[in-house]
């Protein structure tokens, strides 16, 4: 794919996408807020935590909320302590018939909520090999990343900060490295507070970012959505110009090589 | 280290003077930190944060919504049995009442909890009375089994039990323990838990170190407040919260603080908590404790909990019934406490979306319970 072209999509496990920008939907004080927030930012994949949403209950307020939009609904493991219980929770999803996507969460702390990398590598496996498009957030750890790719994940999701801190891309060096390495899809995921911060992993390179603390938590979400949406879009942009990159010094008038001329 | 020989190296006494000895400039300090050590606690426990209480609120409203979004967590008590060995000085179930004395057959309890899931609820706090005889920890475990399929959550507020037996419920599919310590300060517990199993100040404060061993992934700490001075009270609430998080980092602490108003014959809180106290106590805790969950019951007043919604609560009960039975026979005699927030759960969740926070019904899922592997 030609990197320069402007209309080029993020394809994640054969599909396509034409944003970049990932929502999350906790938080929100209400349903409907966060349905007109996903709108208004253009979100095309919206992930879900399955302890939030009453799978038997037709009526469910949050998958009611997001009926009839053209997103793909991303369930999520939150709250699971380890492999067993994000694969639990992954098939009961199925089950009651969501796609086989999975944003794989295994947070055994619940005070910082910073991912387990031998838990889910483990869950990793199990769900790739299970028929799951799995999509794991882990911590900017650039060695986990290559071996979540090597069994099969579609993306790996390192974090910027722990989540809801909007501390943004503070974990900048490792993600470095993970993009430079990464063949399939570098999604940076939680601790993303503003639009500059957006903008930042976008202009390092990210395939695409994930955000839910920020907007739900606004004080006008709808608003601050839309600010993401153009952060990501201008830091996408940016990255495909090509940086010129920060100079220590200023470049001598007088260079040391001129005589080679 | 238990937690018992952490609380006595702490000294309460001296960390209560010391608090009592802090100065607006310590308070401002404290509000000024990200990451607060106990001294700043001791300075937003202190009279002298009795005239910063607007600041606190402001900074624990914006730490709540960092970390918990505009939500508030709903859920429901069952109570499965008022029958009680226990002689506690404030409370309706001490055996010296004359109350009418109720066990729920499994049946019965199932009801109830039928009863609370058509309301809405999925979140469940099983409660009961100490008689191993009338209510042993094995019927709780059945009730749980029974309401397991559509339940998100389950919690126990229950006597202390054995590691054990703990872990039996974490089997049968529990998620979590509250229980109250209802005083820190040993000469006051022993005073108002003259006999009966609760009369051991040791087996009960450990008994959540207990239950974090068997596995449960929630803890939740407390005291009844106006049998002790508050400071002290709140600041043992702390260290036990602090040193849970610590040393069983997997599961999620939350605190509440349950106020004594007025008990049986009379009975009256020798240290009342006055609602200012009580907005202090709240938001020092938030903001020590960013991340714990804060519990709200429906023993406050309805305005009073209208107010404290943005102020750190991340959970509250509606629509409760404190007498076992008492959601489809109801007979109020046999009543724990007196409900003061008499709203419907319904009435309560509105109320909660127009003060512009999302009620939550459910925010667990019995795919994490380990009830669900079996």
């Amino acid at each position: 794919m030609d990197p320069t072209s402007l209309q080029e999509p993020l394809v994640i496990a054969g599909r396509t996408f034409q944003s970049r920008l990932l929502v999350g939907t906790g938080k929100f004080s209400s349903a409907a807020t966060m349905r007109r927030a996903a709108d208004a930012c253009a979100a095309e994949i919206v992930t879900v935590a399955l302890r939030r949403v009453d799978l038997d209950n037709p009526q469910d307020d949050m998958l009611g909320a997001l009926a009839g939009g053209r997103f793909l609904i991303l369930p999520n493991t939150s709250g699971a302590r380890d492999a067993d219980e994000a694969i639990r929770l992954a098939r009961m999803a199925r089950a009651a018939g969501l796609e086989p996507w999975i944003k794989l969460e295994v947070t055994p702390d619940p005070r910082w909520l910073l991912p387990d990398p031998m838990e889910t590598l483990r869950a990793a496996e199990v769900l790739v090999k299970d028929g799951f498009v799995v999509m794991p957030y882990i911590q900017a750890d650039p060695v986990l990343a290559r071996r979540l790719e090597e069994v099969g994940c579609a993306t790996v999701m390192p974090l910027g900060a722990p989540i809801g801190s909007n501390k943004g891309v503070r974990t900048r060096d490792s993600i470095q490295i993970i993009l430079e390495g990464a063949s399939v899809p570098v999604v940076v995921d939680a601790g993303l507070g503003a639009p500059s911060h957006a903008a930042e992993a976008m202009e390092m390179g990210a395939s695409a970012v994930l955000v839910n603390t920020a907007i739900a938590t606004a004080r006008d979400p709808v608003e601050m959505a839309r600010a993401f949406r153009l952060a990501v879009e201008s830091g996408r942009a940016a990255w495909r110009a090509g940086l010129p990159g920060a100079r220590e010094s200023a470049e001598a008038s007088s260079p040391l090589t001129g005589f080679l001329r | 280290m238990s937690f018992e020989l952490h609380l006595r190296d702490a000294d309460l006494p001296s960390l209560v003077r010391e608090s009592e000895s802090c100065t607006e400039s310590d308070v401002e300090r404290a509000l000024g930190k990200e990451h607060l050590q106990l001294v700043d606690l001791l300075a937003l426990l202190s009279p002298a944060a009795s005239r910063c209480l607007e600041p606190m609120a402001q900074r624990a409203r914006a730490l709540t919504l960092q970390r918990f979004g505009r939500t508030i967590l709903l859920y429901a008590p069952i109570y499965v049995s008022n029958e009680c060995t226990n002689r506690c000085a404030y409370c309706s179930f001490a055996v010296q009442n004359d109350v009418p004395r109720t066990t729920l057959t499994l049946e019965q309890a199932e009801a109830e909890a039928e009863f609370l899931r058509a309301e809405g609820f999925r979140h469940v706090l099983i409660v009961s009375g100490e008689s191993r005889r009338a209510a042993p920890p094995e019927s709780f475990a059945a009730l749980i089994r029974r309401i397991r399929p559509w339940a998100a959550n389950l919690t126990l507020e229950v006597y202390p039990l054995e590691e054990r037996e703990y872990a039996m419920l974490v089997d049968a599919g529990a998620d979590g323990v509250t229980l109250y310590q209802e005083t820190y300060d040993r000469t006051v517990y022993a005073q108002v838990h003259p006999a009966g199993r609760k009369a051991d100040y040791g087996y009960r404060l450990a008994a959540l170190e207990r239950a974090g061993r068997a596995g449960m992934a929630r803890l939740n700490v407390g005291a009844l407040l106006g049998l002790h001075p508050w400071r002290s009270e709140a600041l043992a609430i702390a260290l036990h919260a602090s040193w849970l998080m610590k040393h069983f980092w997997r599961s999620q602490v939350a605190v509440s603080f349950p106020r004594l108003r007025h008990g049986p014959s009379g009975y009256q809180p020798a240290f009342p908590v006055s609602d200012r106290d009580l907005v202090q106590m709240m938001t020092a805790m938030r903001l020590f404790l960013p991340d714990a969950g804060i519990v709200l019951s429906t023993r406050e007043p309805a305005h009073l909990r209208n107010a404290l919604i943005p102020m750190g609560v991340t959970q509250m009960s509606a629509g409760s019934k404190t007498e076992p039975g008492g959601y489809t026979m109801p007979c109020e005699e046999g009543a724990q406490f007196s409900v003061e927030d008499r709203r419907s759960a319904a009435q309560i969740a509105r109320l909660i979306v127009q003060a512009g926070y999302e009620p939550v019904w459910k925010d667990w899922d019995r795919g994490l319970s380990k009830g669900a592997a079996a």
